[in-house]
């Protein structure tokens, strides 16, 4: 991926002029000190890397491995076949593409819902000043003090309340699992997208309001615009977030042709760990894929979003 | 003037602001458009929720939707606009959540304890319902409106009679007999034998009420041609407000405690919700079946975030000090390695380590400890050990990324003064480097304790809280936080579902993680003070 070299000749001390200098200034104890940390240094840095590492591609090599168990699993790369990965889809027990469907069209949904509600409510927060201002910015935070996760009983009582009444959005319904994530909208993402919101200069909107424009318009083409780069990256978190829940989804979808992944593929392992297993790490490897992918292309704003957001 | 040459620059002005013009039309246009949505659900909710005599609901949604129209239709009131969609949701899932979550730790709501106590007596009294031996049979039919189903007995003395599940037997309209057993009714359809047997289960779970007194008994079939007498063997005593057992002469009273109990304590479920004030957080830190384990679980949950925060922090600073420095090749590489863990989703890491980590057939134990059975997740003592470094392996990556962006913005200039001023590479750590990490990193710390203090995800799915604790009855295992305990005390299917204590447990933990949240950015600001 982002596997690119540094540009390695200024930093190495056999071709860098001043390099030398200071070697050959520092006496030969010390200069072999350096060359033990140095090689200490690639001595951590393999073995940390080849810990991180090491767990996927395991269930790489699992995915590929047709001979189909757990024990088989531990021979890596031994043989190279496709065979789990079309069980996968082909096993009606295990209805990996629906699982696959459901979390794209949950998740998608809620980071949606949440980059939008959260913009408008960054949007006025940065733009407009009103009384109750500052008082709303702090609710928002102290409301994360109690996470929807610690309510899952509250949440899952009411979902039952509400499909008692109207089936549509109760027990079983992925549209009612939504507006339930859609609570959470308003939150730490927010605060991203206000801090960012702040940087854009509003002398842009001042520019526009003499053209003609209105707020509404400002909003969309201005405001949204500019701040892409973070809407990607919120959007982005929150569909991660949405997609690894396990909680609240695995109490409001019993129906597994309804479930995610997260729920469906804990399921569907934990029933029969082994024999399940080549099939889960093909089902596994595919569902990670996208997010990995989407994190190295995002990284850069994912990290700056990580720091700053959780700073203010 | 102006008619016959207008001036270039009012004709260069009006095309600008026509499209101006007719975007605000359209904006008003999709405005009213929303709204129009918004209040045709509105009506169909109220609709609906009339249909179901949901009246404080009703008042509520149409109060809400008021609201709103309001916002949207007046002038000014900017800022609400864009801040009510969002508030709306905030309002609904998690400020009602929280309020609920409170409310439900203060009753006995759980399984036996759901529904009124009206519920609860209509359902002692079907499920005491037996054929008793000198039961009269009845000729009946089954008959069906509407898809709901009804039963058509004819009584001893020749009339018929109709009535269903909680409509008591009255006199049937228009009723046809056939050798002097009524088969049809006026207004109802006579189901024939092939529709009586798709419909079995339905017909063999209906009790027909004899009368409005369900003390007298009620009518059941099990093949829809004949119907038995049943009757209750409990009473229930409306004066003494209490149930009697006929054969046994036991009284079940009303006591306070949600359910009708004997005098030995005996009790008849279902019960019914009932507030019980401060019980299930008495029962919580008294009642040994409950405090010891919840004891265990607190401790361990402080251990597993405090230790994962100050292992994460460590491995992730060191590796990005140590992949600072500009001599070590294959920086960039190195560092997109060291944070895949961070990039994989979390819930499938789990996975993946609990098949690791399987001590008959996983990967660890077979390969490289050679074939050895050590029960990583499976030994209490073990599988928090285990826990603790999947959790720094899934952790770390985040520690390592903040710790390397927080050190290249530390200024050359500081390092080299206390180089100059004789500082050898780890006091420059631990005075200038450590001391500048913290004052960024400090917050994120205690983030990562309250967002570790509910990791649900990595206890749950590596190793759903076991293993159990076999010394107490409470479904707990060695590895379970509170977060995980919530979730098996609500939902647990090896004991009974209470809602009522697990919503306790949430509102501990919310106290809990919102006390050191207070106590830790109260701290940090005093650390931004002094630098």
């Amino acid at each position: 991926m982002a596997a690119v070299t540094e540009p390695t000749t200024r930093s190495n001390p056999a071709v860098d002029p001043r390099g030398q200098d200071r070697r050959r200034a520092s006496g030969p104890s010390q200069r072999r000190r350096g060359v033990l940390a140095l090689a200490g240094t690639y001595a951590v840095a393999i073995v940390a890397s080849a810990i991180a590492v090491f767990p996927i591609l395991y269930i790489v090599s699992a995915s590929l491995n047709p001979n189909g168990s757990l024990v088989g699993a531990n021979a890596m790369f031994s043989s190279i076949d496709i065979a789990n990965y079309v069980t996968l889809f082909t096993t009606p027990a295990q209805p990996y593409l629906a699982w696959f469907g459901n979390t794209l069209m949950i998740g998608l949904s809620a980071a949606a819902g949440t980059v939008f509600l959260g913009a408008l409510a960054a949007y006025a927060f940065s733009r407009m000043r009103f009384s109750g201002r500052r008082f709303g910015l702090t609710a928002i935070l102290v409301v994360q003090l109690f996470p929807q996760l610690l309510g899952v009983v509250a949440i899952f009582l009411m979902v039952t309340a509400i499909g008692d009444i109207f089936p549509a959005l109760g027990l079983d319904s992925q549209m009612g699992l939504i507006l339930v994530y859609l609570g959470g909208a308003l939150g730490v993402n927010t605060y991203l997208m206000y801090g960012f919101f702040n940087t854009v200069p509003s002398s842009i909107d001042e520019a526009a309001k003499l053209d003609g424009a209105g707020h509404a318009r400002i909003f969309f083409t201005i405001i949204l615009r500019l701040s892409a780069p973070i809407l990607a990256v919120v959007g982005l978190l929150s569909f991660i977030g949405t997609a690894s829940e396990f909680v609240v989804a695995s109490v409001v979808l019993a129906d597994p042709a309804k479930q995610t992944l997260a729920v469906g593929l804990f399921q569907f392992v934990s029933q029969e760990t082994s024999a399940n297993w080549p099939v889960f790490a093909a089902g596994a490897v595919l569902a990670a894929l996208p997010v990995v992918v989407l994190f190295f292309l995002l990284q850069k704003y994912i990290v700056g979003g990580l720091t700053t957001g959780a700073v203010k | 003037m102006t008619l016959i040459s207008p001036s270039p620059r009012r004709a260069s002005r009006r095309p600008a602001s026509a499209p101006t013009a007719s975007r605000s039309l359209a904006g008003m246009l999709v405005k009213i458009a929303a709204l129009g949505v918004l209040d045709a659900l509105v009506v169909y909710a109220c609709f609906v929720l009339a249909m179901d005599d949901s009246w404080t609901l009703l008042v509520l949604v149409a109060l809400a939707a008021a609201v709103i129209n309001w916002v949207y239709l007046r002038r000014g009131g900017l800022p609400a606009k864009y801040l009510l969609p969002g508030t709306v949701f905030l309002v609904v899932f998690q400020l009602y959540v929280v309020v609920y979550s409170g409310y439900i730790a203060f009753t006995n709501y759980g399984d036996g304890h759901v529904g009124t106590k009206d519920d609860a007596i209509a359902v002692l009294i079907e499920k005491s319902l037996t054929k008793t031996a000198d039961s009269p049979a009845y000729d009946m039919v089954v008959l069906e409106r509407a898809g709901e189903l009804s039963f058509l007995v004819t009584e001893d003395d020749g009339t018929a009679r109709i009535g269903g599940e909680g409509r008591p037997l009255t006199t049937a309209p228009g009723a046809e007999f056939e050798d002097g057993i009524a088969v049809a009714a006026e207004g109802y359809t006579t189901l024939d034998l092939a529709h009586r047997f798709s419909r079995q289960e339905e017909i063999a779970g209906m009790s027909v009420p004899l009368s409005d007194d369900l003390d007298e008994g009620a009518l059941r079939t099990k093949d829809g041609t004949t119907a038995y007498a049943y009757a209750a063997t409990m009473r229930y005593d409306e004066e003494q407000d209490a149930f009697v057992d006929a054969a046994r002469g036991t009284v079940y009273r009303d006591s306070g405690l949600g359910a009708f109990t004997a005098d030995d304590g005996e009790q008849l479920l279902p019960g019914w919700k009932i507030e019980v004030g401060f019980d299930n957080f008495a029962r919580a830190f008294t009642e040994p079946s409950v405090r010891g384990p919840l004891l265990q679980v607190i401790v361990w949950t402080f251990v597993f975030a405090g230790f994962t925060v100050a292992a994460t922090f460590a491995v992730g600073v060191f590796l990005a000090m140590i992949l600072n420095n500009p001599r070590v090749r294959f920086r960039r590489t190195f560092r997109v390695l060291l944070i895949l863990p961070y990039a994989f989703p979390a819930f499938l890491s789990a996975l993946i380590w609990s098949g690791l980590l399987n001590s008959q057939f996983g990967f660890v134990n077979q390969v490289l400890l050679g074939g050895a059975e050590v029960p990583w997740l499976t030994d209490p003592l073990l599988a928090k050990v285990s826990i603790l470094l999947v959790n720094l392996w899934l952790g770390y990556p985040y520690m390592f990324l903040v710790a390397t962006g927080a050190l290249q913005s530390i200024p050359e200039e500081y390092v080299e003064a206390a180089r100059v001023d004789g500082a050898g590479a780890w006091s420059v750590f631990r005075r200038i480097k450590l001391p500048l990490l913290m004052v960024t990193m400090a917050p994120l710390m205690i983030a990562a304790f309250a967002f570790n203090f509910n990791n649900f995800n990595v206890i749950y799915l590596l190793t759903e809280g076991g293993p159990q604790d076999i010394s107490t009855d409470m479904n707990v295992g060695a590895t379970d936080i509170l977060i995980t305990l919530v979730y098996k005390v609500a939902f647990g299917e090896t004991s009974g579902r209470d809602y009522g204590l697990a919503s306790a447990f949430s509102i501990i933990i919310f106290l809990l993680v919102a006390g050191i949240s207070l106590i830790g950015f109260r701290r940090t600001k005093a650390l931004e003070e002094i630098h």
